[in-house]
Parts: C-alpha cells; sequence; structure tokens
C-alpha cells in the first residue's frame, strides 16, 4: 500500500495537477469544436477529445495509486508518448490532413511542448514509485 | 476586454509564479503568503471577469464566445485547484503547483484576448 500514498503525492501532486489542468483544457477545447464545427476537422478535433480522456485517466491514476491506479497511468502515459509523436510528426508530414490543431499537433508547440514532455516525466516518476 | 486591467492581472500572476518557483527552489512549502497571493490574483482575475461580463451586457462581444467562455472559466479554477492541492502537499512541490499555475495564467489571457478579438 506504500505505493496508493507515493504516487500521488511530492513530485506526484505536480504531475496530478498538470495532468487535470491538460484534461480540462484538452477537454473544453475539443468540447467546444465538436459542438460548433465539427465538419471542419473531425479527426483533428476526435484526437483532442481522445487526449483529454487520456490526461484525465493518467490524473486519476496518479491520484489514486495502489496497483490498478500505476498500471492505468502507465499505459495512459505510453498512449500519450506514442500518440504526441505519432500525431506531431503527422501533422508535420501531412499538414492538410490536419486543417485545425490538435492538442499534439507539431509534437505539441501550441501548448508550449509541454504534451510531449509530460509523458516523459510521468513515466519517469511512475518508474521510481514503483521501485 | 479592458487591457489595462487584464496587464495589472498578468504581471500579479508571474510575479506569483516567481515567488513559488523561488519557494520551490528553497524548499519552502507553500506559506500563508503564498496561498494570500494566490487569493489576491484569483481576486483581480474575477474582476476583471465582472468587467468582460459588463462590457458583454453593453455589446461588446467576444468574437468567438464559446471558446472565450471556455478559456475564462479555466483561467479562474486554475489558481483555485493550485491551492487545494497545494494545501494537500506541504512540501516544495506545493509551492510548484502555485507557481505554475500562475505561470499557466498570463498564457491563458493572452489566449483570451486573441479569442476575443
Amino acid at each position: 500500500m506504500a505505493e496508493r500514498a507515493r504516487s500521488g503525492t511530492g513530485v506526484g501532486r505536480v504531475l496530478v495537477y498538470v495532468y487535470g489542468l491538460f484534461a480540462v483544457a484538452a477537454g473544453a477545447r475539443a468540447g467546444v469544436q465538436i459542438a460548433t464545427k465539427f465538419a471542419v476537422a473531425p479527426v483533428a478535433y476526435l484526437l483532442s477529445a481522445g487526449a483529454a480522456l487520456v490526461y484525465l485517466c493518467a490524473a486519476v491514476g496518479l491520484a489514486r495509486g495502489g496497483t490498478g491506479g500505476l498500471r492505468a497511468a502507465r499505459v495512459c502515459c505510453a498512449v500519450e508518448l506514442v500518440g504526441v509523436l505519432a500525431v506531431g510528426a503527422a501533422s508535420l508530414r501531412w499538414p492538410a490532413a490536419f486543417p485545425d490543431a490538435t492538442v499534439w499537433s507539431h509534437f505539441g508547440e501550441g501548448y508550449g511542448y509541454v504534451p510531449v514532455v509530460l509523458p516523459v516525466l510521468g513515466l519517469l516518476w511512475l518508474r521510481r514509485v514503483s521501485r | 476586454m479592458n487591457s489595462a486591467l487584464a496587464h495589472v492581472v498578468m504581471i500579479t500572476a508571474l510575479a506569483l509564479a516567481a515567488a513559488g518557483g523561488l519557494a520551490a527552489l528553497l524548499d519552502r512549502r507553500p506559506g500563508r503568503l503564498l496561498q494570500l497571493g494566490a487569493g489576491l490574483v484569483e481576486l483581480l482575475l474575477v474582476v476583471l471577469a465582472v468587467v468582460v461580463v459588463v462590457e458583454v451586457v453593453g455589446g461588446d462581444r467576444p468574437a468567438e464566445a464559446a471558446t472565450f467562455l471556455g478559456y475564462a472559466l479555466t483561467t479562474l479554477g486554475v489558481l483555485p485547484a493550485a491551492v487545494v492541492l497545494a494545501r494537500m502537499e506541504p512540501t516544495r512541490w506545493g509551492s510548484a503547483i502555485i507557481g505554475g499555475g500562475a505561470l499557466l495564467l498570463p498564457v491563458l489571457i493572452l489566449r483570451l484576448q486573441q479569442v476575443h478579438g
């Protein structure tokens, strides 16, 4: 049960905060875009909505800790890292496919590159906590 | 959007970000001063929000109203969430949370101004 106490404390609590902010930011943005102009860039908006869910799941997993929480957080961070690298590369290679930006476009450029740094920090922190 | 007031909010938020960062570097827990500072910045944000509402009633509507509202609500929630988490974390990382949240505010206010048009 030591894990339960640790993953959401110290640096972990900073991560919970940042993941929570990104869940709200990406989720609100995707919500507005899907509600008002879904047809403009459906793929981009759905990707942003998916990213928001991943962020929310990571925040909850880190905050709760325990075996399940850590596993959920680890999966989320991994999905996030793969997502931001894949979408980041795709948005540079095929800009026409992304008429509107997503959280992960250009490796999270619009969000100060936090989206590409965050999963790395998350995975490092999870590795340290599970030891 | 009242740009003078927006600038005041951005500068006080940056000062709070510096204070939070410094406290984290010096290994200080988020003390009374940081929490009061966060309260002051939040108060200024609420004043800014009231001014914006008055402007909207007066006919000065944001260009992208829904997006603007989303950003506005996020902006108002950043510091309260930071203070709640910082109080649960009486270590340097609690100070880092307040500093990080405060650092985000100028960015959000700039985005609000862009979206307002």
